[in-house]
């Protein structure tokens, strides 16, 4: 990964752009944080082996398949999606989904007439246990600023239409609430099981960009 | 403070670029600003706000200018200089000048430590002053200190629709305050509220501390 380290730097950045000044920027970074690391190191405040638990938590054990397992198990059982919209924080954790970023939990339903769509505008927060880290773009700057003034034309940047009666909900996370968005089941999936179902959830749909399609329009995240 | 962090309706950024397949990280760097982040708050000198105005303090220019786990980076060299936890030349010089004051987290304790996470809900002894339905209104405040009330709500009117219970005070958590708590409301916002006649948005919720707020 790290010969790519250049190749991908600027999809991560604010603006979304390249810059010229990108290069010697991320070398200078490399060094940054190989130095802060052997400091912290040295004197015993950083355990490298815990750094690479971190790490893989992350990238191979939290994701948005755990959101997606949540997601299908409420359209399969009624009983269960009551529980989740009522006690949203128990509900998840009796998947074992719980802990940092995820503590208090709220799930918000999108229906026929109404679409959430979940936005940090000051950082980052995003529900970590059910959906892993945030992509890049939900922590940007087009995302954060417009999500609030223009959430239709912030819809329309990821292909999303909706009817124009259909009232659109904004949550912007501003505490230390999380909120998940459970999207609406996609006609056409009468016959699927529920690990069919949570195979179609992407992750954009539980943030609130998109619907869920069926026949699936690409491959749901991770 | 009205700081660069605080984007919530302002214009010029351009479209959101969806990213189809999603690395969980672009490169080695961001791996280690993320673990280490982690890793030294795990040390538990400090609350995930006081972390949050470090990275709110960047010069606005700077702040822009960061791609995402800069400002992590930031933020957790700040605190740590901040903390007495390593010294301004330590950092400089990349040379430890004696041991650290505290032990690191160990890595057989990670999982239990992101599995208890931080919770901030707190029992508190007076009653919410509002209740579901209640119009309220956001004051017109301007804190040089960390806030999370947003801008773009300041001095305008909505309506209590959730009761999220006390909660740790994030403007008073940023000072090194971590028992202060208060009731925490969920407000919605009509879109031409925030946003005058023309607004083509939906209603903007917001998750409010009540000594932001004010009856209606």
């Amino acid at each position: 990964m790290s010969g790519h380290d250049h190749d991908h730097h600027h999809h991560d950045h604010a603006h979304g752009h390249g810059h010229d000044h990108e290069h010697p920027r991320l070398s200078d970074l490399q060094l940054r944080v190989k130095a802060l690391e052997s400091l912290l190191v040295e004197k015993g405040l950083v355990d490298p082996a815990a750094l690479d638990v971190f790490v893989d938590t992350y990238e191979t054990k939290v994701g948005p398949r755990n959101g997606a397992a949540v997601v299908a198990k409420a359209w399969t059982d009624p009983a269960f999606k009551k529980q989740l919209l009522e006690d949203p924080s128990t509900t998840i954790k009796s998947f074992g989904f719980e802990g940092r970023q995820g503590e208090h939990m709220v799930v918000v339903e999108n229906t026929e007439t109404v679409h959430n769509l979940v936005v940090c505008t000051l950082c980052s927060c995003y529900p970590w246990p059910v959906l892993g880290l945030p992509p890049v773009w939900y922590k940007s700057a087009p995302y954060r600023s417009r999500a609030v003034s223009d959430p239709r034309g912030v819809l329309a940047d990821f292909g999303t239409r909706l009817p124009d009666d259909v009232e659109i909900r904004v949550w912007d996370s501003t505490a230390e609430m999380r909120y998940l968005v459970l999207p609406a089941r996609p006609t056409g999936t009468e016959g699927l099981s529920e690990a069919d179902l949570a195979d179609i959830v992407t992750r954009n749909s539980m943030i609130g960009v998109e619907t869920v399609q069926y026949p699936p329009r690409r491959e749901a995240a991770q | 403070m009205n700081g660069a962090h605080d984007m919530g309706g302002m214009h010029g950024f351009g479209p959101v670029e969806d990213e189809p397949v999603v690395p969980v990280f672009h490169g080695d760097w961001e791996k280690k600003a993320f673990a280490l982040t982690l890793a030294c708050g795990g040390l538990g000198q400090w609350s995930i706000d006081e972390a949050r105005y470090a990275r709110e303090r960047q010069p606005p220019a700077q702040y822009l200018d960061n791609t995402y786990y800069e400002q992590w980076l930031h933020g957790v060299e700040a605190m740590l200089v901040e903390k007495g936890l390593i010294t301004a030349g330590e950092l400089e010089s990349g040379k430890a000048a004696g041991p650290g004051r505290v032990p690191a987290l160990p890595a057989d304790r990670v999982f239990k430590a992101l599995q208890q996470g931080s919770p901030y809900i707190r029992e508190v002894e007076n009653a919410p002053l509002f209740a579901l339905g209640d119009r309220v209104r956001v004051k017109n405040f301007h804190p040089t200190g960390h806030t999370r009330a947003p801008r773009y709500v300041r001095g305008h009117v909505g309506t209590i629709v959730l009761y999220h219970g006390a909660h740790v005070f994030a403007d008073t958590s940023a000072t090194g305050d971590h028992k202060t708590a208060h009731h925490l409301y969920n407000v919605a916002f009509e879109a031409d509220e925030l946003w005058g006649p023309d607004s083509q948005g939906g209603a903007v919720h917001a998750d409010l501390w009540e000594p932001y707020l004010v009856p209606a």
